[in-house]
């Protein structure tokens, strides 16, 4: 499959405003694309599209090669989905959690020992495997969730902020199994508020007010904006709309 | 469906319940608290009344008259008194229900053969005492005056002419002894089936939303309908031991057999749990927060104890209430509950509690599995 993600012209529309206008981009399989952009410019709402569990107003989409209109149940079996608030079971130790979401993504009692102790090794879990989540530091919360995520093998990772709220540390962690992850075959879609993270993508979609405004590789974007940093990118086109829209309003 | 994903689902269902004290404690201490306290402290037999003595004639006679009170075990003589003062204070501080004031002369006057008033004062601030003490001394003077009469009859020969008169034999039938506590079991068994799967089922579905795990699972393959399955099978398998286990204490300890058949019981309790798990079910579909889970479920459960004829015969409530009664599932399986076990009904006796209880199970189920769907798109 060449393309994890393919969308084309898509946009949702809710009651009173336009929350994506026509969004259009190809991901590669095996990349870790970053999905930047500040609170509210239409990540969140895209990603919830691309899982299939909000149907666009407009356009179309695949997700790994699945219709996210028409075959919402296939992308569902084929993304491992994880969110900043790390949804996790708090009084279930950490082997249950991996063994309720494992069971959840249909993994029958053989093969999901296996796997299960393939992902505590790959997110370091091993240590705390009987332990109870809810006793969990941040960084240790944040890798279970990631286990989870990862527990059925899924070709393609969305992972919604992340590290938001983790300790510089742990994030340093996170991300060096993330591209662990990456160098065996994963697709990795995250979105961060951290530029520092966004460097280490191979490819980065900027959106602001639900508008694609930037994408391409860190190297590319930072050459066409003349910026030396993504954060300078970042906001240099934020400040660039901002002035755009208070000139329109005078 | 896919079994193995429910299975999953049940397995952690129980590890919550398991290490959550206030679940186990609502499954499995709650109904044999509530039994125990429904058997021994809620009981509408009155006896042993506090009597207060007031005897100014002491004579045998009186004496006599005393003694046949204490001896109806209704009353038990705590204290004498020798002035109307120490009786009004005894009946005032509550240390006497009742008393018994018998003037000077009335042996005098029963010998002379004429009429011989003797007061009862009673407490009538608790009516259920006050109507036990009104008729039981009635009953108690009435037996007297005969014994008296008939004893005088004797003495001038007479006692061959006294007429006939009625003879009323009173037979009770389903619980002989009239106690209260053969009533409340099985009502007792409705309510605790009842209150612990709406409880639990509304607890089980909001807390799976307050703590965000519920965002989680909808962008997992899970279906909505697995989800709900596996989510209500631990609490049908708690509530079906409960019943149990109430039912075995009902029968081992209180001496409450079943009349009837345990099969057909356990098979209407079964439905009974569906109208329950649906209304768990509704509670979480509106309830945000466990507190307001909490708080609904109460709305739901009071009511039903005081309209479903559990404690007060619906027979005495007032025309509209009496109605409303028919609002509550409670009410219909209560009914089921004390034709089965007091009076040994069969389904065909009981269809027109089942019917409309099929009726209620099937519409909530329906409605809650709808509304539920809704809040997880």
């Amino acid at each position: 499959m060449e393309w994890a993600i393919e969308v084309r012209d898509l946009s949702k529309v809710f009651d009173r405003y336009t929350a994506v206008e026509r969004l259009s981009f190809k991901v590669p399989a095996g990349k870790i694309f970053g999905f930047l952009g500040p609170n509210g410019s239409g990540k969140s709402t895209t990603i919830r599209m691309l899982c299939g569990i909000m149907r666009p107003s407009s356009g179309t989409g695949t997700v790994m090669g699945h219709d996210i209109v028409t075959d919402p149940e296939k992308i569902k079996q084929n993304i491992g989905y994880m969110s900043q608030k790390f949804s996790l079971y708090e009084d279930l130790t950490v082997e249950e959690n991996l063994n309720f979401f494992g069971g959840i993504y249909g993994l029958k009692k053989q093969e999901l020992a296996q796997r299960r102790d393939e992902v505590l090794e790959t997110a370091l879990l091993g240590a705390k495997r009987k332990s109870l989540a809810g006793i969990l530091s941040g960084g240790w919360k944040q890798r279970l969730a990631l286990g989870c995520a990862i527990i059925h093998k899924p070709p393609l990772l969305i992972l919604d902020e992340p590290t938001a709220g983790v300790d510089p540390v742990s994030r340093r962690v996170f991300w060096d199994i993330l591209r662990g992850l990456s160098s065996r075959g994963f697709t990795i879609l995250v979105t961060t508020h951290y530029m520092d993270e966004a460097e280490h993508c191979d490819l980065v979609a900027i959106m602001y007010q639900g508008v694609l405004e930037g994408f391409g590789s860190p190297a590319e974007l930072k050459q066409h904006w003349n910026e030396a940093t993504l954060e300078n990118v970042f906001i240099a086109m934020v400040q660039t709309h901002r002035s755009l829209s208070e000139e329109a309003s005078v | 469906m896919n079994l193995n994903r429910i299975k999953h689902i049940v397995v952690k269902e129980f590890i919550h319940i398991m290490r959550d004290k206030p679940s186990l404690a609502i499954a499995f201490v709650m109904p044999v608290m509530m039994l125990l306290l429904f058997g021994y402290a809620v009981t509408t037999d009155i006896n042993n009344i506090n009597l207060v003595v007031l005897d100014q004639d002491m004579t045998s006679g009186s004496r006599a008259l005393v003694q046949a009170f204490q001896n109806s075990n209704y009353y038990v003589v705590t204290q004498y008194e020798t002035s109307y003062a120490g009786v009004k204070s005894d009946i005032d501080t509550g240390s006497a229900k009742a008393g018994l004031i018998i003037p000077h002369g009335y042996a005098d006057k029963l010998a002379r053969g004429e009429q011989s008033p003797v007061q009862i004062v009673i407490d009538g601030s608790d009516p259920t005492v006050a109507r036990t003490v009104f008729n039981s001394a009635q009953l108690l003077g009435q037996e007297k005056s005969t014994e008296l009469r008939l004893a005088s009859l004797e003495k001038t020969g007479l006692a061959l002419k006294i007429p006939g008169g009625i003879d009323l034999r009173p037979r009770v039938w389903y619980n002989p002894e009239m106690t209260s506590l053969r009533f409340n079991i099985p009502g007792l068994i409705g309510l605790v089936l009842q209150n612990i799967t709406i409880i639990l089922t509304a607890f089980a579905l909001v807390r799976e939303r307050e703590r965000g795990t519920l965002e989680q699972l909808i962008v997992t393959p899970v279906k909505p309908r697995e989800l709900i399955v596996g989510k209500l099978v631990p609490y049908i398998v708690i509530a079906f031991f409960d019943v149990a286990l109430v039912l075995a204490i009902g029968v081992f300890w209180f001496n409450v057999p079943v009349a009837g058949s345990t099969v057909l019981l356990l098979a209407l309790s079964a439905l009974f749990l569906l109208t329950a798990l649906g209304l768990g079910m509704f509670i979480s579909t509106v309830a945000k927060t466990q507190l307001q889970a909490m708080q609904m479920a109460i709305a739901i459960l009071l009511p039903s104890v005081l309209l479903s004829g559990f404690m007060f015969p619906r027979e005495a409530m007032p025309k509209l209430v009496y109605l409303l009664g028919y609002l509550m599932p409670l009410t219909y399986f209560i009914d089921i509950l004390r034709g089965i076990i007091l009076k040994g009904l069969t389904l065909y006796q009981l269809w027109g509690d089942v019917a409309p209880l099929t009726v209620f199970g099937i519409s909530i189920i329906a409605l809650s599995s709808l509304r539920f769907r809704k809040r997880l798109d």
